[in-house]
């Protein structure tokens, strides 16, 4: 089966919400409202049970290399927006009931018949990609099209894109595309250019993204965090420090006890 | 398209897509292609990855000028003083393709001693009729022809007296036409042209069009650079350039200047027509259009009579591929009357319907708001919500005894009666509606059988997925059974008036429970058959005039040849070459990149090899190449017609505009066009300026519909409306909204009416982000959500600042988000060509908050008076009469 991911490069995005449209019409979700919100062309807001692929669009007062406008100092972002299916899950590493499982394609798949929608998988994405519906209270989120690779198809967003920002493919091919993919961009002058996620070197914190991104300004830009870390890494730290309040408070006890004897009269 | 079609002979982009990614410089205007034809966006980003230079010219930053490496901010209405800058650039330069201009155009042509420019006339050529609004143009002609030359690519015209009317005298030009190839004559079209845009400066280019000189100079430089034997620029555009009372002379303007750089007919080159949704160019090659027959044949005039052979001397060239018409109308009239149509009864030419004058859909609606119109079918279009002045067609709709409303919703068309802001006011009670309404679900495309014809002149086959569900019926069910039914109506009526009836021809083989008839039947009948047999022809030059073949529209004739269904062929691109000759298939026979013969030099060698396409093969002594030759296959480069050639013997071996009498594109159009033979910079009716380079302030040839409740700004700088408007539309919806407003995932995207502003214009305003405002004009107003955004900046024009305001027309009064319609804010004005209405460019005002009245000026007076003190300023000089734009119908009635 091999690994399995997407390779988004945000310098082709034009925007046109193919992706979005695309996922909602497979999955069959359901809207999230009529509402204008006068955040540029983005009226769907962000990533969430009933949207699993989102278009940020940015407008920044700095112009963009390479490009010359009369508007001046302004540029106009776009990127498509989707669940990172990350080496280091946080939402399946937090799922009491198993639900939430690596598949064949080593992607990160929540089974719905079995998820009982505790939501801890909510808290427990650095990147705020898993959300539960309100009618069913279920966790939903981007299955990286589970139906259509099992049937050698490509993921609905990825077909319908018409300027390959979004490729799917083998994960080594797609760092081997991304890799050059820079190259050019920077031999060309978008010295602005970097992955983000790419692999474990790139992300420690998330292990690497078998959904990544080429993009051209800080991750906060985009609404990406910029340095996300799964909650498990900070496990052996956190049971570290709590083990460390308990002694503490073991030992604050067991001196108050000895203290206070002593202290009788 | 008559822009493309008088310059090269064919109404139609003169290129592919596909084609784009060979280009090395892309200029897209009136255009915002990336939102509006995303998928077609591909092969620009490919020429864009592959080096090329992308240039954006608009008056907002767009998502298409997101991608460029240019965007240059420009006043909506101002983009032939652009053009003609460029023009004017290429010429002072000396930067156009010299041996390209002097073989391929009628650059060298002498025009006649007569002709006086708009240099002479402060904005009018010579032979303008004041009373009329039109040209005469006798002294636009060649030097040496005795009348008229015709022009090949607008038959429509042909209809108006004067506009290219062939008669007798037609095809002589080539022949007889005096011209000086050192290009040196005062007269030749090469010095005219000089002389007509020596005022289009860079610095005019500024204070007209608000681009400041050194961002024009860099356009100018990037297409020159990327235009010659080495490389070539393409042009995109779209409705931003078709809908103003000049938009046939921005393709026009377009069209002198790639022929200039010598990038018609060439790899990478063209002008890529992108347009307005699926098979709108299907719907004028087998036209909906009232004064064309299928094929770009001119529907007869009643002036002409009932006589076929009349008709075909009118229309009829003498040389040039239109020799052939005699062919392509007899065998039309076979494919409609079938056994009836015989040589004795002249193939019952006479049974065809005649023009009156103007029917077009705007004239169509003021003569509906006078009661003149009892019926009407409104089928794939949403007149209430997609036309101009939507309070007006509404009025129209009231007037009708019945309507017919098709479509997959309960559309605002169909639901004028209790859904308007005229009656959600109580202008207009619901009970004081006579009209009969009949609403007709239609079935999807998904849900149907038959072709869409592409922008880039592509049949595309599709095949039906799913069955429609309940009533629903494609429209060639509809169509079929309605005839069928009349037909039976009419079968025993012995009056002459249905005769027509009677004789056509009306029996596809029909399948299915509901009857559905076959449309690869139809399709079989388009491309034509021998009628003796039946068996289908292999293309046009199977074609007779005695009434042995019949095939319903010549040009797509080619697409069932071998009777193998070519338009379902899809073969997938990486099996086969990059011109992809077996998906689908285009016309005309099946060629992709139109005039491609020019691709070569005039002795037949490509003009270089990076530009290699189409060339003559010594050897083989035929046209060969990446693509079918748009050329006479076995004409040699070195083959010239003799004096008394007729016909396609006429063209010469570098004569690669094979529609054209003379074989040349024109630069010049002696003929065709009914408001200039050269594009000339007027401002639209409404402006925030007054025209800067003439004394005539608009159009003097355009229509105009002077009525009470259709109200018009002040020309220029009306105070009550300071600001200029541009409607346009956004990806997330289509067109009217039909297909679109009702759907959850799409109206999510872009869930309500909004406005884009500049933060300058919102200070002053006290308009807020994501608020709510009021815009309005003199026609009715509108509440909408305020998009504030660095994506639109005033521009400086002639030291004065002017907003423009972006308001896209997606939204109606029905569907699951609503708006009271943005283009009931038009005024009714069109471009005389083809009546096009004018939504790029008109005035307007904002206000903070939601005060709409639902006021509209179909129903109730809306406009302010002009404040005191201000007179009111002149469209048209004094030269003018004031009767120039009175509405066709109202001649017709003053005729009576």
């Amino acid at each position: 089966m091999g690994q399995k991911g997407f390779f988004t490069d945000t310098t082709l995005c034009i925007g046109c919400k193919a992706c979005e449209v695309a996922c909602k019409q497979w999955n069959q979700l359901p809207d999230d409202g009529f509402h204008f919100t006068g955040m540029s062309y983005d009226n769907t807001g962000a990533l969430g049970s009933a949207t699993w692929r989102h278009v940020a669009f940015v407008e920044r007062p700095v112009p963009l290399q390479g490009q010359t406008t009369g508007v001046g100092d302004f540029s106009w972002l776009m990127m498509s927006d989707v669940c990172k299916h990350c080496q280091h899950a946080g939402c399946l590493e937090a799922c009491p009931t198993g639900a939430i499982i690596r598949t064949e394609f080593d992607t990160v798949y929540v089974q719905p018949d079995v998820c009982n929608g505790c939501g801890y998988c909510v808290v427990a994405c650095p990147f705020g990609v898993i959300s539960r519906r309100e009618d069913d209270g279920r966790a939903w989120k981007c299955t990286l099209c589970y139906d259509r690779l099992g049937e050698g198809m490509t993921p609905a967003c990825a077909k319908a894109c018409p300027t390959e920002s979004i490729v799917f493919g083998d994960l080594d091919e797609l760092h081997a595309r991304a890799e050059n993919r820079i190259r050019a961009l920077h031999e060309r002058g978008v010295t602005d250019a970097y992955l983000y996620g790419k692999d474990a070197e790139n992300q420690p914190g998330t292990g690497g993204l078998n959904a990544f991104f080429l993009l051209l300004d800080k991750p906060e830009v985009y609404g990406l965090p910029p340095d996300p870390v799964v909650p498990t890494k900070k496990a052996g730290r956190t049971w570290g420090a709590v083990a460390l309040g308990a002694l503490g408070m073991a030992a604050v006890a067991l001196g108050s006890v000895l203290l206070g004897r002593e202290a009788r009269p | 398209m008559p822009g493309l079609g008088i310059s090269f002979g064919r109404g139609g982009a003169t290129t592919f897509q596909q084609d784009l990614r060979n280009a090395d410089c892309i200029v897209i205007q009136g255009s915002n292609m990336a939102e509006c034809h995303p998928v077609g966006f591909q092969w620009v980003m490919e020429a864009k990855e592959r080096g090329a230079t992308l240039i954006h010219v608009d008056p907002r930053f767009t998502r298409t000028s997101a991608m460029a490496d240019l965007h240059v901010p420009i006043r909506a209405g101002s983009d032939i003083a652009f053009l003609g800058g460029l023009i004017h650039y290429v010429l002072e330069h000396e930067r156009y393709f010299k041996d390209y201009v002097l073989h391929y155009t009628n650059a060298a042509n002498i025009i006649r001693e007569g002709f006086q420019d708009t240099e002479d006339l402060d904005g009018f050529f010579s032979g303008y009729q004041s009373e009329e609004g039109k040209y005469d143009i006798a002294t636009w002609q060649y030097e040496g022809v005795g009348g008229t030359v015709p022009a090949g690519g607008h038959k429509e015209l042909y209809a108006e007296p004067g506009a290219g009317k062939g008669g007798d005298e037609s095809g002589s030009a080539r022949f007889e036409a005096n011209k000086d190839s050192t290009l040196q004559h005062p007269r030749c079209v090469f010095q005219l042209l000089k002389r007509h845009f020596r005022r289009y400066t860079p610095a005019i280019v500024a204070k007209v069009c608000g681009v400041p000189e050194a961002q024009f100079l860099k356009v100018a430089e990037a297409l020159c650079a990327n235009s010659g034997r080495e490389r070539t620029s393409a042009f995109c555009y779209a409705v931003g350039w078709t809908q103003h009372t000049v938009g046939v002379q921005y393709i026009r303007t377009a069209s002198i200047l790639q022929l200039l750089l010598g990038n018609i007919g060439r790899p990478g080159g063209g002008i890529m027509a992108l347009r307005g949704h699926a098979s709108i160019q299907g719907s004028t090659d087998v036209p909906t259009l009232y004064n064309l027959l299928p094929g770009y044949m001119p529907m007869p005039h009643a002036k002409q009579g009932l006589d076929l052979d009349q008709y075909l001397e009118d229309h009829e060239a003498s040389t040039g591929w239109w020799s052939n018409l005699p062919k392509y109308a007899v065998s039309l009239l076979k494919a409609w009357f079938g056994d009836a149509a015989t040589k004795e009864n002249h193939f019952l030419f006479g049974h065809l319907p005649r023009l009156t004058g103007n029917h077009s859909h705007m004239q169509t609606v003021a003569d509906m708001a006078d009661g003149r119109v009892k019926g009407y079918f409104v089928m794939g279009e949403n007149p209430a919500v997609g036309s101009s002045h939507g309070s007006l067609q509404r009025k129209g709709l009231r007037e009708l005894d019945w309507l017919v409303v098709r479509d997959f919703t309960l559309i605002e068309t169909a639901e004028f009666w209790r859904r308007a802001p005229e009656i959600q006011r109580g202008d207009v009670k619901t009970e004081d509606i006579r009209t009969e309404v009949f609403f007709f679900p239609a079935a999807a495309h998904t849900e149907k059988e038959g072709t869409f014809t592409n922008t880039q002149r592509l049949l595309q086959w599709r095949d039906k997925a799913v069955e429609p569900p309940g009533d629903a019926r494609s429209e060639l069910h509809f169509i079929y059974h309605l005839g069928r039914r009349l037909k039976a109506l009419y079968a025993g009526s012995k009056a002459r008036k249905d005769q027509p009836l009677q004789d056509v021809t009306w029996d596809y083989p029909t399948r299915g429970r509901a009857a559905e008839p076959s449309a690869e039947a139809v399709l079989q009948e388009i491309n034509g058959y021998t009628v003796a047999d039946r068996k289908l022809v292999s293309g046009f030059s199977d074609l007779k005039d005695d009434g042995s073949t019949a095939s319903g529209c010549w040009i797509y004739s080619g697409c069932y040849a071998n009777g193998v269904n070519q338009t379902a062929r899809r073969k997938p691109g990486r099996e086969q070459t990059w011109v992809a000759p077996e998906w689908g298939w285009a016309w005309p026979a099946n060629r992709r990149m139109l005039y491609n013969r020019a691709s070569a030099d005039p002795e037949g060698r490509p003009w270089s090899e990076r530009k290699k396409y189409v060339w003559w093969d010594a050897e083989k002594r035929r046209w060969t190449g990446e693509d079918v030759p748009d050329f006479i296959a076995d004409r040699p480069p070195d083959y010239r017609p003799g004096k008394d050639a007729r016909g396609v013997d006429a063209l010469g071996g570098t004569d690669p505009f094979i529609m054209q009498v003379d074989g040349k594109a024109w630069l010049f159009a002696p003929s065709g066009m009914m408001d200039g033979p050269l594009p000339t910079h007027y401002e639209p009716p409404e402006s925030p300026v007054e025209n800067a380079l003439y004394g005539q302030q608009c159009n003097p040839a355009r229509l105009e519909w002077r009525r009470r409740d259709v109200p018009l700004h002040r020309a220029w700088a009306d105070p009550r409306y300071p600001f200029v408007f541009t409607t346009y539309r956004v990806t997330e919806h289509h067109t009217a909204g039909g297909m679109s407003r009702w759907l959850s995932w799409l109206s999510e995207l872009q869930p309500e009416q909004f406005c884009e502003v500049s933060p300058e214009l919102a200070a002053e305003r006290g308009l807020t982000n994501g608020g709510w405002a009021t815009v309005r004009t003199a026609r009715g107003d509108l509440e909408c959500r305020v998009l504030v955004t660095e994506r639109l900046r005033p521009l400086k024009l002639n030291g004065t600042w002017v907003h423009q305001i972006g308001l896209p027309y997606h939204w109606g009064v029905t569907g699951r988000i609503r708006a009271s319609g943005a283009n009931d804010l038009l005024p009714l004005v069109a471009d005389p060509n083809v009546e096009i209405q004018e939504s790029k460019a008109f005035t307007g005002d904002i206000v903070a908050g939601r005060h709409a009245t639902g006021e509209r000026s179909a129903t109730s007076a809306v406009a302010p008076a002009l404040p005191a003190g201000t007179p009111e300023a002149r469209r048209d000089s004094l030269r003018v009469s004031e009767h120039a734009h009175d509405t066709q119908q109202e001649k017709l009635e003053q005729e009576r």
